[in-house]
């Protein structure tokens, strides 16, 4: 690891300014992507500003029909929360399978969606669910913030506050993990919203991250059934393909996963 | 504590220490004044370096040193050496290129060292080796074993004409032609031992401490056999003699082989420390050690067995290439060839056996021993043709085994091994019972019907631990001898010291040598310490690999015993008035028999210390040590089965049940023994199923961390069902086998014969990995359609 300063914000706008006043700064959230990351070399912040102690950051409510999580909230927060686990119960299995324990303990949301990991498991919720991502500076739908592979659409000095998750009647999620890291090779996150809508987000399997299987959203909003998306693959041309698994194998799991989704959605 | 001899299952001596953070590792230990090194590594698998520009780096903050390899050449530090000579078939010494522990010329792997920083922090030396300039010139570059015998493949030593190490052969080839002219069956398999990298929990570590004033070195290191360290030091590397370097491995955290070999980083911190004249401190980090620890397997085999018309075995035909790596590791030429071809024989009567071997070298890090050492080579080529073959005469798995049984003992196979004990049958009946074979097919269908296809496999190893004796080594080639020694220290008080030449680092020697201690004179463990791990305590020693420590270093131990126990009766039985044949020991006492005349085994201690009453012209003090050379190998063995379910729609295995049963000879500690055989066959699975060593194209280890590299969790293992069924060995006192390296040579045959079993197709290659097993699902049900 190289030197670096740490400081502590004490409010999402302390935070911009202080990484806005830093030579090179980076927000710290529960550093499981930024800690190794440096203490590999492959990173070297001037400064750190640390997010985590920022109460209004923290913390998961309900809101108006929408589910709202503090971006400082850890994993484990999510995966055990009473009122995720009855209204989302597909978002409360993906956030208790990221990982190990001691990752979701210090892991947070607003990490996991800043950093954007192409496996990464929470922008198949944001996407699959029409979340939308609160900053110090706007909102954004999840598919405006997801902008491709490690990138979205953050500035250098905008804070993730919080995401909103609209209420869906229907959500489950279903993770093919990759055998060293754990993180999903093929992670597939289906909702079925009260107005019938449908959506089906793919992790871990894109070429450019988190996308939307939308002939699988069309199949299942006329036939909510394993049955319908068993049929359905997709292109296996915008896959990933290395050391873990080719494009086809991929494509292969990514159809697994959904119907194995909306087997466990019921 | 409690007196708990042979057979107790005895809580750890050590373990208070482990899980309470007492533990004292190499990186643990500080020495005032330390620096740290950090090494400037090759980012190419073969270059040749141009220039090497240490003038930026050697000016940073803190720096003291930026040493070349061209300095350490002109010190006169020798050259890294392989300590087992080999011959090729044509009569000639195996060719050995040069491995210099920084390299001035040609580097070979990625991750080869090239220079070495000394700074006040670690921080600080790894800037100034970030600014180390080095100016390579690439070059081609080969990883590949088979790919590095082909004619256009790249010279990596000049030394070795068409990267070819040695040509070696074992057995009689006229013999084994003629068994395949008179074969009623032959079968043929293409097997490969995929290469793993060990991956003990604590990387490799050292601090050297050179005290100029003395002219001695200390070396604390994360070693597996500190006196050999002292000894290859010493003798090859010039660093100090013997009696001016005393070598410390304190508690180390697994080796499994790796930790074996002197290394180019622990003799650079020695040789550092003199140069800039203060301690030098080294821990490696996981990616180095991805890099630089020594891998373990690599074999490309062709394999041919013949049968007669009644099933039974009647030649084995076996083409190898073993890849070394980019130089010639310590014991890397004795894995491929006496600790692999030696054992092929399985547990059959097989009248002709002929093997070649072809070692290479790549550029890619140096395979050595890893837990097995061509044992779990030779098993699973076996083991996959044992299976095939019954499939392919249509016998099943464990008739065909039988009716190939060795069953009368001594058994000379064709290839050296001489098989003193075991009872195949008694393991092979055990694990079918407990596997329920005969309930299989009821459970196939069952899970059939939940979608899910089920395979049983079956693996029955042998191997061979202790490898010994030092004369017939010897005679192999083998550099050392394979004896292991004892000392037994009694104190005034009758505590006793227990020194020993073997290191623990995982097995729990302060726990089973107390126990030979209680079971011999009745005394609480609580009285016992194991000395191990430091040239300046323990006299010599050959350190703990090959599953030596049970079968060799206790062997030692009892022999001194022995010596002790024969004083300890003579003083008594004077003190006492008694004939000596008629003291006995028990419950820490020495009892007249049919009297009540006793005394304590302190009182007898004290009366061998002060002496004011011994008997005529016994020298004073009771303390006895001895050297034991085993007289034969010693042979575990057992089978294992294993059963699979298989997701067909990801081809994801889970291994539902994994049965064990094992024959170790006798039992010092069933609970330390189970505990072998987990991690043994926890690390089988890791290369049956999950790790996968993989080379880009250029030469770049892309599996060098653990996002990439698989481990095997604990999720990824069942709950194994053990059990073990006693032949005592004849070749050592307690009759004791070894069971260290046992699972880890079983499993993988066991488990990727259940595979096959499970998805019909036999072309599996480990590791098998979910998406390997789905092809072949796939095309065993599209071959099936047409
Ligand atoms: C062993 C291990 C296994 C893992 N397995 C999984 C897995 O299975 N699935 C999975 O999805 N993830 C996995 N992760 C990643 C984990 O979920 C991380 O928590 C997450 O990727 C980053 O979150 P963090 O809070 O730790 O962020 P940090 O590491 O602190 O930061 C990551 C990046 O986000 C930025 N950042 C942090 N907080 C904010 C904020 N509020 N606003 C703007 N930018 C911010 C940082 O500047 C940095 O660039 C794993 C990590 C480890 C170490």
């Amino acid at each position: 690891m190289y030197e670096t300063t740490y400081h502590r914000a004490g409010s999402a706008a302390d935070a911009a300014r202080m990484i806005a006043e830093s030579e090179d700064g980076k927000f710290l959230g529960g550093g499981q992507t930024l800690l190794p990351t440096m203490k590999q070399r492959l990173a070297a912040p001037s400064d750190l500003v640390d997010v985590t102690k920022i109460a209004d950051m923290k913390g998961i409510r309900e809101e108006g029909g929408q589910i709202v999580i503090g971006a400082a909230t850890a994993h484990a927060e999510v995966a055990a929360s009473a009122v995720i686990k009855s209204r989302l119960p597909g978002l409360a299995t993906l956030a208790g399978g990221i990982g190990d324990p001691a990752v979701r303990h210090m892991g947070t949301i607003g990490g996991s969606i800043a950093n954007n990991d192409p496996a990464a498991d929470y922008p198949a919720a944001l996407v699959g669910l029409g979340a939308s991502v609160t900053t110090s500076k706007r909102t954004l739908s999840a598919e405006d913030f997801f902008t491709g592979m490690f990138d979205t659409a953050l500035d250098d000095d905008e804070v993730v506050v919080s995401v909103s998750f609209p209420v869906a009647e229907k959500t489950a999620y279903a993770k093919y993990p990759n055998p060293a890291s754990r993180y999903a090779m093929a992670g597939v996150f289906v909702a079925r919203h009260g107005d019938g809508s449908v959506r089906v987000a793919v992790t871990g399997a894109g070429q450019s991250g988190v996308f939307r299987a939308e002939d699988m959203e069309a199949a299942l909003a006329a036939n909510w059934s394993p049955d319908a998306v068993a049929g359905i693959s997709v292109d296996s041309g915008g896959m990933l393909h290395d050391v873990h698994g080719s494009a086809h194998y991929r494509a292969n799991l990514v159809t697994v996963m959904a119907k194995r989704a909306v087997a466990a959605a019921g | 504590m409690a007196v708990e001899g042979i057979g107790a299952r005895a809580l750890r001596k050590e373990d208070k220490r482990f899980i309470t953070g007492k533990g004292r590792y190499t990186d643990d230990i500080v020495a005032p004044g330390m620096g740290y090194a950090a090494f400037v590594r090759s980012p190419h698998a073969h270059a040749r370096i141009k220039s090497i520009d240490t003038g930026a780096a050697s000016v940073m903050p803190g720096v003291d040193a930026v040493l070349t390899g061209d300095q350490l050449v002109g010190d006169g530090i020798g050259n890294i050496i392989c300590g087992w000579m080999i011959h090729s078939k044509d009569g000639s010494p195996m060719k050995m290129g040069g491995w210099r522990a920084l390299e001035p010329e040609v580097v070979r792997h990625v991750g080869q060292a090239v220079a070495v920083v000394v700074a006040d922090t670690l921080a600080q030396a790894r800037d100034a080796a970030d600014a180390v300039v080095v100016d390579y010139e690439e070059l081609p570059s080969v990883t590949n074993a088979v790919a590095a015998l082909g004619p256009d493949a790249p010279q990596i030593h000049p030394e070795a004409e068409g990267n070819l190490i040695f040509d070696w052969e074992i057995g009689d080839e006229a013999a084994v032609n003629a068994a395949f002219e008179n074969a009623a069956h032959v079968t043929r398999m293409n097997i490969e031992n995929n290469r793993v990298v060990p991956n003990p929990m604590e990387p490799r570590a050292a601090l050297a401490d050179y005290n100029s004033a003395e002219e001695h070195f200390t070396l604390y290191t994360t070693s597996q056999n500190p006196h050999v360290a002292r000894l290859v030091l010493s003798a090859f590397y010039n660093i100090a003699p013997e009696h001016k370097l005393r070598v410390i491995a304190p508690d180390v955290g697994g080796g499994f082989g790796a930790k074996i070999y002197i290394y180019p980083e622990e003799m650079v911190c020695l040789w550092a420390s003199k140069r800039v004249n203060r301690p030098v401190k080294w821990a490696c980090d996981r990616t180095e050690a991805f890099l630089t620890d020594a891998h373990g397997r690599d074999h490309q085999s062709e394999a041919e067995l013949a049968l007669d018309s009644d099933n039974k075995i009647i030649g084995l035909r076996v083409k190898t290439v073993a890849n070394l790596g980019a130089y010639m590791s310590l014991f890397s030429s004795s894995v491929p060839t006496y600790l692999y071809a030696t054992l092929l024989s399985g547990q059959y009567n097989i009248p002709a056996i002929h093997a070649n071997v072809k070692a290479v070298y790549t550029n890619t890090t140096p395979v050595d021993a890893y837990r097995g050492a061509g044992r779990p080579e030779a098993t699973f080529l076996i083991e996959r043709m044992m299976e095939t073959a019954a499939r392919e005469v249509g016998l099943s798995p464990a008739e065909f085994r039988r009716r190939n049984f060795v069953r009368s003992f001594p058994h000379q196979t064709p290839v050296i091994m001489c098989y003193d004990a075991g009872d195949y049958d008694a393991t092979l009946d055990a694990a079918m019972s407990a596997a329920d074979y005969d309930g299989f097919a009821a459970r196939k269908a069952e899970a059939a019907s939940r979608g899910k296809l089920r395979g049983i496999g079956i693996s029955c190893y042998i191997e061979a631990c202790g490898i010994a004796p030092s004369a017939a080594v010897g005679s192999l080639g083998a550099g050392v001898g394979l004896w292991e020694s004892a000392e037994v220290r009694v104190n005034p008080v009758g505590t006793i010291e227990i020194l020993t030449g073997s290191h623990s680092h995982g097995q729990g020697h302060e726990t089973t040598f107390s126990q030979l201690i209680c079971e011999r004179f009745g005394l609480d463990s609580d009285s016992v310490s194991i000395v191990h791990g430091d040239t300046d305590k323990v006299q010599f020693g050959m350190g703990t690999y090959g599953s030596r420590s049970g079968a060799v270093g206790m062997s030692a131990i009892v022999k001194a015993l022995d010596k002790v126990e024969a004083k300890a009766k003579k003083i008594a039985a004077h003190l006492m008035e008694a004939a000596e044949g008629d003291i006995q020991i028990e419950g820490g006492e020495l009892k007249v028999a049919g009297t009540d005349k006793k005394l304590s085994f302190t009182e007898v201690a004290l009366a061998a210390y002060t002496a004011h009453n011994l008997p005529e012209g016994m020298e004073p003090g009771l303390k006895e040590g001895a050297f034991y050379d085993p007289t034969n190998f010693t042979f575990p063995a057992g089978t294992y089965v294993c059963e699979v379910e298989i997701d067909p729609e990801t081809g994801k295995t889970e291994i539902v049940n994994f049965v064990a049963a094992d024959d170790f000879g006798k039992i010092i500690n069933p609970m330390i023994v189970e505990g072998q055989v987990h991690g043994g066959l926890t690390q089988g699975i890791g290369q049956a199923l999950l790790e996968s060593v993989t080379y880009g194209e250029n030469g770049q280890l892309l599996t060098a961390t653990y996002m990439d590299y698989a481990m095997p969790r604990a999720d990824d293992v069942p709950s194994f069902n053990l059990s073990t069924h006693e032949t005592l060995c004849p070749g050592n006192p307690l009759g004791i086998k070894g069971c260290g390296e046992a699972g880890a040579i079983g499993s993988p045959p066991a488990i990727i014969n259940a595979i096959t079993d499970a998805i019909g197709n036999n072309d599996l290659t480990m590791p098998a990995k979910p998406e390997k097993v789905w092809a072949l699902y796939q095309s065993s049900m599209k071959q099936a359609a047409e």
